[in-house]
């Protein structure tokens, strides 16, 4: 916030960096960022909202993102997330029970000449076929 | 910083790259760092020191044919090699001066040949670290000359003559922009650069951003010369974190350099830029609504004109155009308007970027001159459908776009053109399909984007794509109906009409485009319950449940 000079317009900003120090965000670093920048609360919570990036819930321990672009959802990334939903037995946007694995989708990472593109932990894998995001997830799961 | 100054770095930049005996460009973009791009580089490192061999390896942006990813190039053999892999360090690195690694040559003179790099120039040549790698390629000397020899006008009229025109999709013409905004009172101006690339199965800003980021820093600066601004934002996508690692560091080192900040080059011209990061909202591509997120709001529209030239960021008049855009801007001022008028169509000059993806051989970023028909870019540069499929529809413009089937291949690339068959040029991503594609599917993945993507300002958009993707689940399910064809043509010509925004606007086309071409992909699902392709699932239709969606 102090980069910034506490300016109101640097909202979004600020949240971004909230976000990547905590993982996500929740009422009360809304309501703390809302209050510091001099913004309303409503317009904060809007703001938040409205990005898809900002995410409320905090993530698991580790996040399988798959990308659901048009290159990746040509190549079949759609078979990747069903696969995905039936191993972890969660839907896309939620988080195991155990809090081990969130499973993310994403709307385009810009790696469309390697479709279909899954992030393990945010590391980008290209062309991966089901096979290899069961054996990350399995991995996962016996650490 | 003087033009003196700058040949200076430029000359002493030539001077230590010719001390090395040879050079290794490392292709370190997203595609080849996925596949192991950044331990190549480490092992080529290892092997140069160990064969006592002087050679400067560098690490670079994108150099194309992402396919054949990681890529390595070695000068002066003039060699390009494909799918390199770590262990294949010791044998390049062997084989410099002599003859090239067989197993790794690249072969991939035809997907070269038919393109003509401007854009591009620098991709693949330059460390996108290293400011003075930019300048001893000719960087900033268009911005100091224009500062110390050309007028504000002068720039303009340039731009002008070119006949430029924004890359953004729309197409304006950008000297007429610029003059608008030029012109436009006020002492407070901005320049903003839209690097928010939210279309689905696009990535050349991206890599226009990583690989070369000065370039469209200067472009900017050009800019705001051009119409007296002395603030620029970049706005950037929040998913492309090495884009806005690099922009930061080129901000960082330009302003070191004084080619950014107060008095550049000893003339009363000042100009600095921001980052500003996007957080995943596809309509912020749109002018107003990008006004909006950098302005730390929700990214709603707004009703035009005003237009953001009179009145935008803050009230004031700004500039806004595309990441590529800017990326011309350099070029045109160095080498002249006619130089840029020269290449191009009638009405389309100049060259454009297209992200190659899908059901096809080389993908990868090509750059081509406009008006090169779309069979050249898909049978030549592309090298085609592969795995013996037949080659069905390409889809441009995200998903403001359309399908382009077949039988239209030989159509050149052009504004005009495109929109003429019911696409738009878009911002250049290119979708190849084939027959394994069903275009319904591909509809019904394009509505449900722009649905979840809609703000939910205008009610056309909102509601509108929401019955247009039950419409559609419908028919892909087998459950539709002939009225059902029917009404979701009229939906979508409601909602081309009434729409605030370019979202609403042209969200129905990839729709209406697939009705058009592939008429027969809908009857067969409606009347025959069978999807030609096999993706859709086709639920046992349920006879009378078919109740009206649209009450």
């Amino acid at each position: 916030m102090r980069k910034n000079g506490f300016a109101r317009h640097a909202l979004i900003e600020t949240l971004h960096t909230v976000q990547s120090a905590f993982g996500y965000l929740d009422d009360e670093s809304i309501r703390f960022v809302a209050r510091s920048l001099r913004v309303p609360l409503s317009q904060a919570y809007g703001v938040v909202t409205f990005y898809h990036y900002f995410s409320m819930k905090p993530p698991g321990k580790h996040t399988l993102t798959i990308c659901a672009g048009t290159a990746c959802y040509i190549k079949g990334a759609n078979r990747l997330i069903a696969a995905s939903e039936e191993k972890l037995g969660i839907s896309q946007g939620q988080m195991t029970p155990d809090g081990l694995v969130s499973l993310m989708t994403a709307r385009c990472v810009g790696a469309c000449s390697r479709a279909p593109v899954v992030l393990f932990d945010g590391a980008v894998a290209g062309e991966t076929p089901v096979e290899r995001v069961i054996e990350q997830l399995e991995r996962w799961a016996v650490e | 910083m003087t033009i003196e100054e700058l040949e200076q770095i430029a000359k002493s930049v030539a001077a230590e790259n010719a001390s090395y005996d040879y050079e290794v460009d490392v292709c370190m973009d997203l595609a080849c760092m996925s596949q192991g791009a950044d331990r190549l580089r480490d092992e080529l490192e290892k092997a140069a020191g160990a064969a006592g061999k002087s050679i400067l390896i560098r690490r670079t942006g994108c150099m194309g044919p992402c396919s054949s990813g990681p890529l390595v190039r070695v000068e002066p053999d003039n060699h390009l090699y494909h799918h390199v892999q770590a262990e294949n360090a010791g044998s390049i690195v062997s084989h410099l001066g002599g003859e090239p690694v067989p197993e790794l040559q690249c072969d991939l003179d035809d997907h070269f040949d038919k393109q003509v790099r401007v854009v591009l120039e620098n991709a693949g040549h330059i460390d996108p670290e290293k400011i003075d790698d930019y300048i001893g390629r000719d960087g900033y000397k268009a911005l100091l000359t224009a500062l110390t020899e050309m007028t504000p006008n002068g720039v303009i009229h340039r731009i002008t003559e070119s006949g430029l025109r924004g890359r953004g999709g729309g197409g304006y013409p950008t000297g007429l922009k610029w003059g608008t905004v030029a012109k436009a009172p006020g002492d407070l101006k901005y320049v903003v650069c839209n690097g928010d690339e939210g279309d689905p199965g696009a990535f050349m800003d991206r890599s226009v951003m990583e690989g070369d980021p000065h370039r469209v820093i200067e472009g900017m600066a050009l800019a705001a010369y051009a119409v007296g601004a002395s603030k620029g934002f970049i706005y950037v996508r929040a998913e492309y974190p090495v884009a806005v690692s690099r922009l930061t560091l080129a901000i960082r080192d330009a302003r070191r350099r004084g080619l950014l900040g107060n008095s550049i080059c000893n003339t009363p011209f000042s100009f600095d830029i921001e980052i500003r990061l996007g957080a995943g909202a596809f309509v912020c591509g749109e002018e107003t609504a990008l006004i909006a997120s950098i302005e730390g709001r929700r990214g709603s529209p707004k009703t035009r004109p005003p237009y953001p030239a009179v009145s935008g960021l803050w009230g004031k008049p700004t500039l806004l155009n595309n990441v590529e855009t800017y990326a011309n801007v350099a070029p045109i001022i160095r080498n002249g308007g006619k130089w840029f008028s020269r290449m191009g169509s009638d009405r389309s000059k100049g060259t454009k970027v297209f992200a190659l993806t899908g059901k096809i051989t080389h993908t990868g970023l090509v750059e081509v001159p406009m008006g090169i028909k779309l069979r050249e870019i898909i049978e030549v540069i592309g090298g085609g459908v592969p795995d013996g499929h037949t080659f069905k529809a390409v889809q441009t413009g995200g998903p403001s776009g359309g399908c382009i089937p077949a039988e239209m291949l030989d159509l050149g690339v052009s504004y005009d053109a495109l929109m003429k068959v019911g696409s738009i040029m878009g911002s250049g991503g290119m979708i190849v399909m084939d027959d394994t594609s069903c275009m319904v599917n591909v509809a019904k993945y394009f509505v449900d984007f722009c649905r979840s993507e809609s703000c939910g300002k205008c009610i056309p958009c909102r509601a509108g794509t929401a019955q247009m993707y039950t419409l559609l689940t419908r028919i892909c399910e087998g459950q539709g109906t002939m009225e059902d064809l029917d009404l979701l043509i009229s939906l979508c010509e409601t909602i081309k009409e009434t729409s605030l925004c370019g979202l609403g606007q042209t969200a129905p086309n990839p729709v209406l485009s697939t009705i058009k071409y592939f008429r027969n992909e809908y009857i067969e699902h409606i009347v025959h319950k069978h999807c030609p392709a096999g993706v859709c699932t086709i639920v046992a239709p349920a006879a009378e449940e078919t109740a009206e969606v649209l009450a």
